[in-house]
């Protein structure tokens, strides 16, 4: 057996086998008997199905690369419905029967069970799990993210209000036990939240596999199909509920998560590079991308949910082209430009190929079309350092706040001078189009005058001339102008409170 | 051990249908659902789908055996649509092959010819054209005609409620096992295994001890899987006996959603009349029920729904009409509330708009018209017990009713970008089936030799916490520890003939019964316990604490010897009983009588805070005062309260399912469709038991608690259009007698805005 395909699950080495293919949670209930892991939608709607996805934490990975215990496993908790098994090599699964105690409850358990909060109890292995993730990620264990950590977990039964009271009482008694010397999951495990096993997972994983070469990409087989370039794959795989099936047997697979040059973000002269294989949730989390940016963290949690921003990457949200995009909107108002590769340098180590920038206002071409060449790759989002300057402003209306797709999403960046000229701005726009538009008219109306309520009232005009929504399941056409314009006048207020008043716009 | 189902939940080791272990060669089912509203169908051939390996058989209505057809109330509608299809949704044919993939697979290789014809949608139309399930009906009190007369103010409207998705988490799903000499077990997510156990008969031509069913839990009901989980269960059946393999069938999510009813789409005109002082002093109201193409529970729904039409107000004279109406859409069918909701919503929109005339606050008419003890409600009950002005006035004591409103009013008057909202929610609620023949209910409990209890009644789990009920009921009345109490499956073989698990009084009539089979056990063991004791009088003897007393002196013997030795004594160790609600009749002739057991008070305050500029509206916090009487488990009770709670704001406020023009559902996946997230709930939730409530009505003096507080979620409509009210007085905007809920942020923004809405069609 290869070693190739070797992974943890929970405390035991499993092995891949020729023929098993598809996606985690299938395999995990019908092959493994692991029933734990709930269905709930199959298109991480609802978080029944969340695991925790362990891997040698990228960022710590070279300081320990010569210990024989390997670098510190860090866990995400992602969805299992929307994971293939190509993406388990090298890494370590924990399902909600690899956090069990052999007897008893674990204090998260406890904590649930003595607020009374399970009822049908369908969705609590999932909630279990992804408030495990929580005890394994936050740093301070605060209630803020504890409930982010669940912002992706349906309970149709609890009214969530005894969930909140049991993270009420898991960080009122552990936040203040923390201990920042300490490794994680040494001290998780002294507590009970995570099993014993967890402390020497990383030396485990990293013995099993030490022969394998993870980091190489794996050579394309002799497939009938393109190959598929696979990142998160949380919305290619709601595309394509066939391609988990596929992945590997009729079509190569190029593993874009498992990429370490993809996942980083670094300033290169007056640039942030921002690596494609970036995820959503550790952008949110990059001090670098926020102090530039600090209307980032708040517009990224309005984006799906943890355990979907814990897969899904920059580079998804723009290939996927969808028009409502939410991190496409927000690098569209920030000027960013995208790197291009081909795929076929990605497939050496080396990814030295030809390369090729395009300006992300030049990108989207028309509904689901990208000036991007088959086999391209995009492997980073590059944002000019100089936005570190402007003001920015992102709004997002959608029916339900939080974990939704928008009815109307916009990021508007503005550079004004002291006495409010606006020396350059740009105004962008998801769900009024057939792609995330930049309101080009509206921009070129607004640059060179003073920021004040006449300039917006006129803007608007313009504005609403630049626009086509069309009706759909997010809103009415109507109804998306209307907040088309209203997002603008939000923007004004955010970036010129001093110069435009609420009473003067409605 | 014997741990309770929270413990197995949070482990991940409680079974639901999808995680049994399934008998080997088990087939597995995928539907093929028609793609259009209404049409005949002209060709039905499964050929090419039976050339995809591993597909075994494909089923159709030519293959019933028995009768095709599974309507609960009237016989309208077939398990396999045969000539005609008359939703989308609607179940054609059913591949069985070797893994749910290949089933699913084949589907699209069936091929199916309909020859459309016109579609109808809307209640109203479908009522003009007299589509009716059953004739219309019309509760009446008072003289209604003479009272307009004597009103100061008279108001008019119209008003609009959605269909709800119930969104349980576990999907519909069953697994049928043939076993021996024609019969077949058939595990189901059902909440009316009796139900299942019927139908499947029915289809499959057998006698009902042919088939068993056997519930262990559910992944959630509200009212989904009353009526709507038997058709899974029954085409397992059908598979099962045709193949003589087990057959298992869960749905997707998408798959659920298309195919399965929501709450029902309501639509009303309604009228209101004041005395000068703010009495109400006449009603009418007509309420054109949208029951989809097929009766299922529609009837029971719309009845309860007039029921319930005056809400929680005395009004002396009262004509409530229903009508029923059969459209296109999938039959819309039971949801927590059942109708109740529907008809709540009404009378407070027009309380509403009456308070709007008056420029009065909305909560004084509301309080100066609460029903009291002695108050009669349209069908003839007198109220009893009535709790409705003591829930009020304790959350008016605890958090200031008046005082709320003037603060919202205070920060209404300074700005302008934000708008507060508060309204308030008085809910009366009645509690029996309707349908007064379905008010019973069994129970068997076995002693084993060991002291340890095996307790089967007709009740299922499905996180309403009926099983840690029961098992209280059981421990208290033998009394043992709850860990001595097993509460088994819920199985048609050990308890026959049960209602469904539903119109929340599952606790009721199950705990009645289960104290009765204790209380016979007791009554054995007791006697038992005089002859090894040499007590003359077994009426002296009691057990409390596993252990037997005499006249409430603690005795030598304890439980498990006491049950050894009556056991050696050839005792009857076991007990079945059956449990009626007294005092219950209801004269479907006159539509007056005493339906009802009791009714559950209660009231909540909603806070909310508008974003003008947004048109998003957040719940800043819910304090309510719930008369639960005396609670059988206080944790399962809360959470019975906030959970309903939530299903009432997104009901109100988010949750829209919703049909486009030629019958398919909008939101037609988890991803369109919005139930509440941890981020949607009250930013503050004050639940608060009415203090010294009591209920001689019901076991151990309780009350039931499922259904009630879904209600308190339409405070939340008319806190948000209070709000709205606010934003639209600062830009002169005048009082709308048209209320459409559920305020969504498109709806809220069509009101700011004044502009019209088109992405709704229902």
């Amino acid at each position: 057996m290869s070693t190739e395909r070797r992974f943890l699950l929970n405390d035991r080495v499993c092995d891949l086998l020729s023929g098993d293919r598809g996606l985690v949670l299938d395999w995990l209930r019908r092959r493994r008997g692991l029933v734990g892991t709930k269905e709930g939608c199959g298109e991480g709607e609802c978080g029944a199905c969340t695991v925790l996805l362990g891997e040698p934490d990228s960022s710590a990975a070279d300081q320990h690369a010569h210990e024989p215990d390997g670098a510190p496993l860090r866990y995400r908790a992602v969805c299992s419905c929307l994971l293939d098994l190509g993406e388990l090599p090298g890494r370590h699964l924990v399902t909600i029967e690899g956090l069990n105690p052999p007897v008893g409850l674990n204090p998260i358990q406890q904590a649930l069970v003595d607020a009374g909060a399970p009822q049908c109890g369908f969705c609590f292995p999932g909630i279990v799990v992804s408030l495990t993730g929580f005890f394994l990620g936050s740093a301070d264990l605060s209630r803020r993210d504890a409930v982010a950590a669940l912002d992706g977990n349906i309970c149709r039964c609890s009214g969530y209000a005894s969930i909140l009271r049991a993270i009420d009482e898991l960080c009122g008694s552990f936040a203040p036990r923390l201990d920042a010397s300490q490794e994680r999951v040494a001290q998780l495990a002294a507590w009970g939240i995570v099993p014993e096993y967890f402390a020497t997972s990383a030396a485990h994983l990293s013995r099993c596999s030490a022969d394998a070469q993870l980091e190489a990409p794996r050579p394309a087989r002799s497939g009938t199909e393109a190959p598929v370039l696979l990142a998160g794959g949380t919305d290619l795989f709601i595309q394509q509920p066939e391609l988990p099936h596929r992945c590997e047997h009729h079509a190569p697979v190029v593993r874009l998560s498992r990429r370490r040059e993809l996942a980083a973000i670094h300033r290169s002269g007056d640039r942030l590079i921002i690596g494609g294989g970036v995820t959503i949730e550790d952008l949110k989390h990059d001090q670098t991308f926020c102090d530039l940016v600090p209307a980032a963290p708040e517009a990224l949690d309005r984006f799906a949910s943890t355990i979907i921003r814990n897969r899904a990457t920059v580079a998804g949200n723009l290939v996927n082209a969808s028009p409502i995009g939410d991190v496409a909107v927000l690098l569209l108002a920030l000027d960013a430009d995208v790197v291009l590769k081909s795929g076929a340098a990605l497939d050496g180590a080396g990814s030295s190929g030809p390369e090729r920038a395009v300006a992300l206002r030049d990108f989207f071409l028309g509904y689901k079309q990208l000036a991007m060449q088959p086999g391209e790759v995009l492997t980073a989002v590059r944002i000019p350092l100089g936005v570190g300057n402007d003001r920015v402003s992102f709004e997002k209306i959608s029916q339900r706040r939080f974990l939704d797709i928008a009815s109307v999403n916009s990021a508007a960046r503005f550079a004004l001078q002291q006495d409010g000229t606006i020396t350059s701005v740009n105004l962008a726009f998801g769900g009024v189009a057939p792609v995330p538009l930049l309101a080009r008219k509206t921009m070129a109306l607004l640059a060179g005058r003073r920021l004040d309520a006449a300039a917006v009232r006129e803007a608007v005009g313009v504005l609403l001339g630049e626009i086509a929504p069309i009706d759909d399941v997010r809103g009415s056409a109507d109804y998306k102008r209307e907040l088309a314009r209203r997002v603008f006048f939000a923007h004004a207020l955010r970036v010129a409170p001093e110069r435009v008043r609420f009473e003067d716009l409605l | 051990m014997n741990h309770g189902d929270l413990f197995l939940h949070v482990r991940g080791e409680s079974t639901y249908v999808d995680d049994i272990t399934v008998p080997q060669g088990t087939l597995h089912a995928a539907v093929l659902h028609a793609p259009i509203a209404r049409g005949t169908i002209e060709r039905l051939d499964s050929a090419r789908a039976l050339q995809h390996a591993g597909v075994v058989r494909v089923l159709t209505a030519a293959d019933i055996p028995g009768e095709n057809q599974i309507g609960p109330i009237l016989p309208d509608e077939p398990l396999l649509a045969e000539r005609e299809v008359l939703h989308v949704g609607q179940p054609v044919a059913v591949v069985l092959a070797d893994c749910p993939r290949t089933a699913r697979q084949a589907l699209k290789d069936i091929e199916l010819r309909i020859t459309p014809l016109p579609p109808i949608f809307s209640a109203r139309e479908a009522a003009a054209r007299g589509h009716l399930l059953v004739p219309a009906r019309t509760f009446a009190l008072g003289d209604v005609d003479a009272a307009w007369a004597d009103c100061a103010l008279i108001v008019e409207g119209r008003a609009a409620t959605a269909a709800q998705e119930h969104f349980y988490l576990e999907t519909q799903g069953a697994l049928a096992i043939p076993a021996e000499n024609g019969t077949v077990v058939i595990h189901s997510s059902t909440q009316s295994p009796t139900g299942v156990q019927r139908q499947a008969a029915r289809v499959l031509g057998v006698p009902m001890h042919a088939v068993a069913v056997d519930v262990r839990r559910l992944g959630g009901g509200f009212g989904g899987k009353e009526d709507q989980a038997t058709v899974w269960a029954v085409i397992c059946a059908l598979g099962a006996q045709l193949t003589g393999r087990a057959v298992k069938l869960v749905l997707g999510r998408a798959e659920d959603m298309v195919m399965t009813g929501k709450r029902h789409p309501y639509e009303a005109d309604f009228r209101l009349g004041l005395a000068a002082d703010g009495r109400f002093l006449a009603y009418e109201v007509t309420l054109y029920q949208n029951a989809g193409s097929a009766a299922d529970l529609s009837t029971a729904v719309l009845e309860r729904s007039l029921f319930h039409a005056t809400g929680s107000y005395f009004i002396p004279n009262v004509r409530a009409t229903g009508l029923s109406c059969r459209t296109n859409l999938p039959p819309f069918t039971a949801f927590r509330g059942f109708g109740g909701p529907q008809g709540m919503f009404m009378i407070e929109a027009a309380i509403d708009l009456a308070a709007c005339r008056l420029g009065a606050p909305r909560h004084a008419l509301q309080r100066r018209n609460l029903l009291e003890t002695g108050s009669v409600f349209p069908y003839g009950m007198a109220a009893e017990n009535c709790s409705a002005a003591a829930c009020w006035d304790a959350v008016d004591r605890e958090h200031g009713i008046d005082t709320a409103a003037r603060a919202a009013a205070v920060h209404n008057s300074t700005n302008r970008a934000t708008k507060r909202g508060v309204a308030v929610m008085p809910v009366c609620f009645g509690i029996s089936f309707t349908n007064t023949s379905m008010n019973q209910a069994g129970a068997l409990v076995h002693v084993y030799s060991d002291g340890s209890v095996g307790l089967s009644t007709g009740a299922v789990e499905m996180g309403q916490g009926v099983a840690i009920k029961l098992r209280r009921i059981a421990a208290a009345t033998l009394g043992i520890g709850l860990d001595c109490i097993r509460l088994e499956s819920t199985n048609t073989t050990r308890v026959a003939n049960t209602s469904p698990t539903a119109a929340s009084a599952g606790a009721d009539l199950n705990g009645a019964a289960t104290q009765l089979a204790c209380r016979q056990v007791l009554a054995q063991l007791l006697a038992a316990a005089a002859a090894q004791l040499n007590i003359d009088n077994a009426e002296r003897l009691t057990i409390a604490g596993e252990r037997v007393c005499d006249n409430g002196e603690r005795t030598q013997l304890g439980w498990n010897e006491l049950v050894r030795a009556a056991h050696l004594a050839r005792t009857n160790l076991s007990a079945h009983s059956h449990y009626a609600t007294p005092r219950l009749s209801f004269d479907r002739a006159t539509e007056k009588g005493r339906p009802f057991a009791y009714h559950v008070y209660g009231t909540a305050l909603v806070e909310v805070t508008l974003d003008v500029l947004r048109g998003t509206a957040a719940i800043d916090r819910v304090s309510l005062v719930h008369d639960g009487g005396r609670s059988l488990d206080l944790k399962t009770d809360i959470g019975q309260i906030e959970g309903g709670l939530a299903q009432g704001l997104g009901w109100m406020l988010l949750e829209e399912a919703t049909y486009d023009a030629k019958g398919r559902l909008l939101q037609d996946t988890a991803g369109k469709y919005k139930v509440p997230d941890i981020k949607f709930a009250p930013a503050e939730l004050n639940v608060d038991f009415l203090p010294d409530a009591d209920n001689p009505e019901a076991v151990l003096a309780s009350k039931a608690v499922g259904e009630p507080p879904l209600m308190y979620g339409i405070g939340a409509y008319f806190a948000v259009l209070d709000a709205v009210r606010a934003a639209l007085r600062d830009a002169g905007g005048g009082i709308q007698n048209r209320y459409d809920a559920p305020l969504v942020p498109a709806r809220i923004m069509a009101l700011l805005a004044g502009s019209p809405r088109s992405s709704t069609r229902s």
